[in-house]
């Protein structure tokens, strides 16, 4: 386990709420004290376009973003030019339907996904399929809410062009086996789109050893700053399609009538990018390398371990993935709209999320308005577990009163 | 009595287990829904020579939107369009913890005082009042 008492002073948010216990990192991690001085740093000291200029200060921002692009490069163990800077995971995953897909797909054809998604992982494909005249194909999830092989196998036939799977359930927690998915796919000539957003905070990502075609992640989700994620592409099929957008930055040469394009993966990219925030995730990425996958994972499985243990005892309750591979708890308190659940939680200053978690079909196979769902990360500790699991007993215990023979 | 206490009075809860009015008839409707959350709520008023003769309504969320459903109902059935709208005014001050005057014209719906202390929940508890403003205002949605 990590000090956490030490390790929350990198973030400085717990200066300013000492109180709180954060457990939505699902949603969004917090954000340590060294990134945020590094981005101050690039705004203090070199503040300036990149690419652009020839003087001094647009050599150092240039040098600097591109470092950050190469630390994003190796951090999934792929190539400086396989790395694509965009917003975030959506925008990502959108820019591969509306480049790679709406080049290659064709009618007739299928794009397999599953239930477990988050809405940014299948909307792109669902409205694709809409114009392309193909058919979306969703896997058939087993009885816990997982992706197996075996179910996949049963989706997957020679009309099958695209994949497009979530590698961490965010409602569910679960690890997808991607790397057979993968294989499997390739044998009939099936690119597979990863969705890593949940992942890269947890354990080492290799595009490589996964052999994945696409993959995206946002940098938010693991300590770095808002407005800008990852989309790693195979360098073959990079160099296969077409921008999307065209304009500044991302042209050779401009004639009246005619342009051509840089090579990936600038042609990707057009116009002032988010400088900063790439600089800051690659700071994120260094602070990941410094604590080390291997220290985070046994502190999120510590963790764990223990909530899981404390609400097996609570009376009240339904917990809808008791063998989640991350921590990521997704539940309700019985009879209790999770909103109104959320409202005792925030009462306690217990942050978690109610609702979809933008993933309603996994909400409605699992036949449920919404749930809670809580997540832990490296500034959490067994205390916060304790404070947690107070607050679930508060709740099942406060919505109690309103149970009696007057009531249905 | 804490905040929390003060949010979840036995009358709301009372109204959301055993909700009065609830059930579409076809009257002139307003759908509204708040996507984030899920709150999804349908109001219909039966509105007769400027007097408002019934509300219904139908939908599914938390406790404080299905029950402000009801009791707006129960609060506003029997008022003339202008005293309606009137009282769905003071409504939203309460929400936003603003002093009102007679607030006694809010009746039932005075127990929602305490939500003005929960920002997060303002949402849920005016969105069915703001489906009958809309109505009331002449708006609404297709059969
Ligand atoms: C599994 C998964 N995919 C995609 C996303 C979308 O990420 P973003 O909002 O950064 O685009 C999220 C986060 O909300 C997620 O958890």
């Amino acid at each position: 386990m990590f000090d956490v008492l030490k390790l929350r002073k990198m973030f400085p948010i717990y200066e300013n709420h000492p109180d709180l216990v954060y457990l939505d990192t699902g949603a969004t991690s917090l954000k340590p004290q060294c990134v945020l001085d590094k981005m101050n740093e690039y705004y203090q000291e070199y503040g300036v376009n990149i690419h652009r200029g020839v003087y001094h200060l647009s050599y150092l921002a240039t040098n600097a973003y591109d470092e950050a692009r190469q630390k994003c490069a190796d951090f999934l163990n792929a190539s400086f030019e396989e790395i694509v800077f965009k917003r975030n995971v959506s925008e990502a995953l959108n820019f591969i339907a509306l480049t790679y897909g709406e080049e290659y797909l064709q009618e007739g054809d299928v794009v397999i996904t599953s239930e477990l998604e988050h809405h940014s992982s299948i909307l792109p494909w669902m409205k694709l399929c809409e114009r392309k005249k193909a058919s979306l194909r969703y896997v058939k999830l087993d009885s816990e809410g997982r992706i197996t092989i075996d179910n996949f196998k049963k989706a997957l036939d020679s009309k099958v062009k695209i994949v497009a799977l979530t590698y961490v359930s965010n409602v569910l927690g679960y690890i997808t086996p991607i790397k057979e998915i993968i294989n499997l796919s390739h044998k009939i000539g099936a690119k597979v789109i990863v969705d890593a957003a949940q992942a890269v905070a947890h354990f080492k990502v290799d595009v490589k050893d996964l052999d994945a075609d696409f993959l995206a992640f946002s940098s938010h989700k693991m300590m770095g700053p808002t407005g800008i994620g990852v989309l790693y592409g195979k360098k073959e099929i990079l160099k296969k399609i077409q921008p999307l957008e065209y304009g500044g930055d991302m042209n050779d040469e401009v004639c009246l009538d005619s342009v051509t394009i840089k090579e990936i993966p600038y042609c990707f990219e057009t116009g002032t990018p988010a400088i900063a925030e790439a600089i800051g995730l690659g700071r994120a990425i260094d602070l990941i390398n410094e604590l080390g996958y291997d220290n985070i994972k046994s502190h999120c499985e510590s963790l764990k371990k223990y909530a899981l243990e404390k609400l097996k005892d609570i009376e009240g309750i339904t917990l809808y993935n008791p063998h989640c591979d991350l921590p990521i708890l997704a539940f309700n308190i019985n009879n209790v709209h999770p909103h109104d659940a959320a409202t005792i939680f925030d009462e306690a200053n217990v942050c978690l999320r109610a609702g979809h978690h933008c993933a309603q079909l996994i909400t409605k196979w699992l036949k449920v308005l919404g749930t809670l769902r809580a997540t832990f990360y490296i500034y959490n500790d067994y205390h916060d577990v304790d404070r947690f699991v107070e607050s679930v007993k508060e709740c099942v215990a406060f919505f109690k009163q309103f149970e009696g023979d007057n009531y249905e | 009595m804490n905040n929390i206490q003060n949010l979840y009075r036995q009358v709301i809860m009372d109204h959301y287990k055993n909700p009065r009015n609830k059930g579409l008839k076809g009257y002139p409707h307003v759908h509204l829904k708040n996507p984030s959350c899920g709150d999804d709520i349908t109001i219909e008023a039966n509105v007769v020579d400027g007097v408002i003769k019934e509300i219904r309504h139908n939908g599914s969320g938390c406790s404080i939107c299905c029950s402000s459903a009801s009791v707006l109902t129960e609060v506003l059935q029997g008022k003339t369009v202008e005293e309606a709208k009137e009282i769905i005014e003071k409504y939203f001050s309460l929400m936003k913890g603003e002093k009102i005057t007679d607030e006694d014209v809010l009746e039932e719906a005075l127990v929602y005082e305490g939500v003005s202390q929960f920002p997060a929940r303002i949402k849920c508890a005016t969105i069915s009042w703001k489906a009958l403003e809309k109505l009331l205002n002449g708006e609404q949605d297709e059969q």
